[in-house]
């Protein structure tokens, strides 16, 4: 109760400073943002692709459910699409916010590039939100007829979400879910293809070595399918019965991450390695950024510390067997993973291209040092707030770790 | 019944495929009548041993350009080489390369950055551009600026800020492009007469080239075997900046 009371405070103290950063983002454009020609991307891309990494890999363990039909997570399957919805939204916002002209994001549908990774990526998630969003609504349907019924705020609420379907049978039930199955596969070639696509727009950079490696949109998986499931595990300890009900499937989640982290860790130490034996001077000089410039503390504390070794030893030693363990230790990843993500953007950016272009001119928009704005950082929080909120309001609204009595069993 | 079904379908796919060819036959022969032919390869010498670091390539540009704070087109480098003393720098201005296989083309979401067709200058179309500066990310040269916006304190004494660039002639405001877009060098293309030629004797050419009092710029036809640029190359050694990428950069360096 306490915590879930944390969690409303949390998301609507957020509300605060995005109301103030959408303020200045409207009325001041990028003027008060950080980055600049050197450092193009910043805090926002770092935070996009780490919304949308949650994304992919929280829907890629629905199909756990959904397509391969694993009983144990069933309480989580509704949960993780919904979080799979709710983490784009908030990957779409920031890289919104982003963008130098927000009223023209349309143009990316009209003016096509075929050659263009990012033009791919938006197309693909384009498709996979509406995906996501008929997969959650077949999903959620029955819950709602049957939940519209209750009368009340909620039930008008319901009304509204069920699109007017009053069928709550178990013949259309099981309908619903017969159009889940092929939906949520269709979906996993969606999400790969996609969050690949995020790791293939970083890798086909040959400019960036930092970036430029086919295991790019791999690893982007891999870290994908590990945050993701690490805040699902989060989250189900948290929504609706809680750590309590979910102890046995939390435990297993745990495990799940577990063994993704390390593989993830794997994947980035070959490629660490690879890279630092290659010695390619621009590799190495964004490679040392990472872990020795003035920021490693964001590897070594954030990204290896709380994202990886807490995390590791937590779910390896015995208190793997206690579901608040592993939540706290899924939390760590969840927080952990921003500075994954930190990592991959800023130190690839942050290396002078040409020799003495930095120092050509003293101007802050050609730094090659980059740390986020306060402006940067409100909309950031302020958008972290609004997933808190979201989140909430699919708790108080949304049935989604159970289907709902039928209404000739209430009786 | 079956056979009058197959040689109906069959009637119709070989319709479809007649039609398609037909429409791909008339597509590649209206682009090959609209696409203009390339009747330039616009490109620079730049002779690193004749500059003098002086900037006056960097003024001239913004004057000409009217270019906001934070966004150069070109800039100049000055790096001691290895084992060299300190007063004896190489400097080196580097405006937009303007590549032969131009990465920041390819990874533009929205066509909105270019190689034109007739003469090889790389543009970007202020309309178009969402500002999403993956071709900042992309340029190996460092030779894309976001116009954040910014504006000198110092306005012109006529006030309004109009730039020449593309022809448009746009004045500056707040939020209308090109702020919120990536900028770059055109070779200063809005000198080019109507016919897309450039006039050395009447000033129509890119400013850095036309300021430096070193005569370190040439500009010139990278295709037209008589003119100075190519001349140049034919007789002193030439490089050009990052080979491996591949990316083919219409701007060389005498060292």
């Amino acid at each position: 109760m306490t915590l879930k009371r944390l969690f409303w405070t949390a998301g609507l103290v957020g509300l605060v400073p995005l109301a103030i950063g959408l303020y200045l983002r409207i009325t001041s454009g990028h003027e008060l943002a950080a980055y600049g020609s050197i450092v193009p991307w910043g805090l926002w891309v770092a935070q996009y692709i780490y919304f949308i990494g949650l994304s992919a890999g929280a829907f890629l363990l629905s199909s756990l459910v959904y397509v391969f039909g694993v009983k144990r997570f069933e309480p989580i399957g509704r949960l993780a699409v919904f979080t799979a919805i709710v983490t784009l939204l908030l990957a779409l916002f920031t890289i919104w916010m982003d963008i130098g002209h927000l009223e023209r994001f349309w143009h990316v549908f009209v003016y096509p590039n075929f050659a263009s990774p990012m033009a791919w990526m938006i197309w693909l998630y384009t498709a996979y939100f509406l995906l996501l969003v008929v997969e959650f609504y077949l999903l959620m349907r029955r819950d709602l007829v049957v939940a519209r019924r209750m009368g009340g705020w909620r039930g008008r609420v319901a009304a509204i979400a069920s699109l007017g379907s009053r069928d709550d049978s178990d013949a259309g039930l099981a309908r619903d879910m017969r159009l889940v199955k092929p939906l949520a596969t269709i979906g996993i070639p969606l999400a790969v293809l996609f969050h690949g696509g995020v790791g293939a727009l970083f890798g086909v950079i040959a400019a960036r070595p930092y970036w430029h490696s086919g295991m790019y949109p791999i690893i982007f998986l891999v870290s994908a399918l590990a945050s993701g499931g690490a805040l699902l595990a989060v989250a189900s300890s948290i929504f609706q019965e809680g750590w309590r009900e979910h102890r046995e499937m939390i435990r297993d989640l745990g495990r799940v991450v577990l063994g993704l982290l390390l593989l993830d860790a794997l994947f980035q130490a070959s490629e660490i390695i690879i890279g630092l034996y290659g010695a390619e001077p621009a590799y190495v000089a964004s490679l040392n950024l990472a872990i020795g410039g003035p920021y490693a503390w964001v590897f070594w504390v954030v990204q290896v510390g709380v994202g990886l070794i807490v995390p590791v030893v937590l779910l390896a030693a015995p208190t793997r067997r206690d579901a608040r363990w592993v939540t706290l230790a899924c939390a760590a990843v969840v927080v952990g993973f921003v500075g994954v993500r930190l990592n991959v953007v800023i130190p690839g950016l942050s290396v002078e291209e040409i020799r003495g272009l930095t120092t050509a001119f003293d101007d802050p928009r050609i730094r090659s040092d980059y740390f986020p704005s306060l402006f940067e950082w409100l909309v950031s929080l302020g958008i972290g707030g609004l997933g808190l909120i979201m989140f909430g309001l699919g708790e108080v609204f949304l049935p989604l770790s159970r289907h709902l009595p039928r209404p000739g069993a209430r009786a | 019944m079956e056979a009058g079904q197959v040689s109906r379908r069959e009637l119709l796919k070989s319709a479809a495929a007649g039609a398609t060819v037909g429409t791909m036959a008339a597509a590649s022969a209206v682009a090959t009548a609209t696409e203009p032919v390339r009747k330039h390869h616009w490109g620079m010498v730049i002779d690193t041993q004749r500059c003098v670091g002086c900037e006056a390539c960097v003024i001239a540009c913004k004057i000409e350009n009217q270019t906001p704070p934070g966004v150069f087109y070109t800039v100049v480098t000055r790096e001691a080489l290895p084992g060299a003393r300190n007063d004896r720098p190489v400097f080196m201005t580097k405006p937009c390369f303007h590549c032969e296989q131009p990465p920041c083309v390819d990874v533009c979401p929205v066509g909105a950055t270019y190689k034109r067709k007739s003469d090889g200058i790389v543009v970007v179309d202020y309309d178009r551009c969402i500002g999403c500066r993956y071709c900042i990310v992309a340029c190996p040269y460092g030779a894309r600026w976001f116009d954040f916006g910014d504006d000198y304190e110092l306005q012109p004494a006529a006030g309004e800020t109009i730039s020449p660039e593309y022809r448009q002639y746009r004045v500056r405001t707040p939020d209308g492009s090109p702020v919120g877009n990536v900028r770059k060098c055109t070779f200063c293309l809005h000198l080019q007469d109507e016919a897309g030629e450039y006039d050395r004797e009447a000033g129509r050419w890119p400013a850095c080239a036309k300021t430096c009092p070193a005569k370190a710029i040439f500009f010139g036809d990278l295709d037209d075997p008589d003119s100075e640029v190519s001349r140049i190359l034919r007789e002193r050694n030439a490089i050009r900046l990052k080979e491996e990428l591949g990316t083919e950069p219409s701007v060389y360096y005498l060292i």
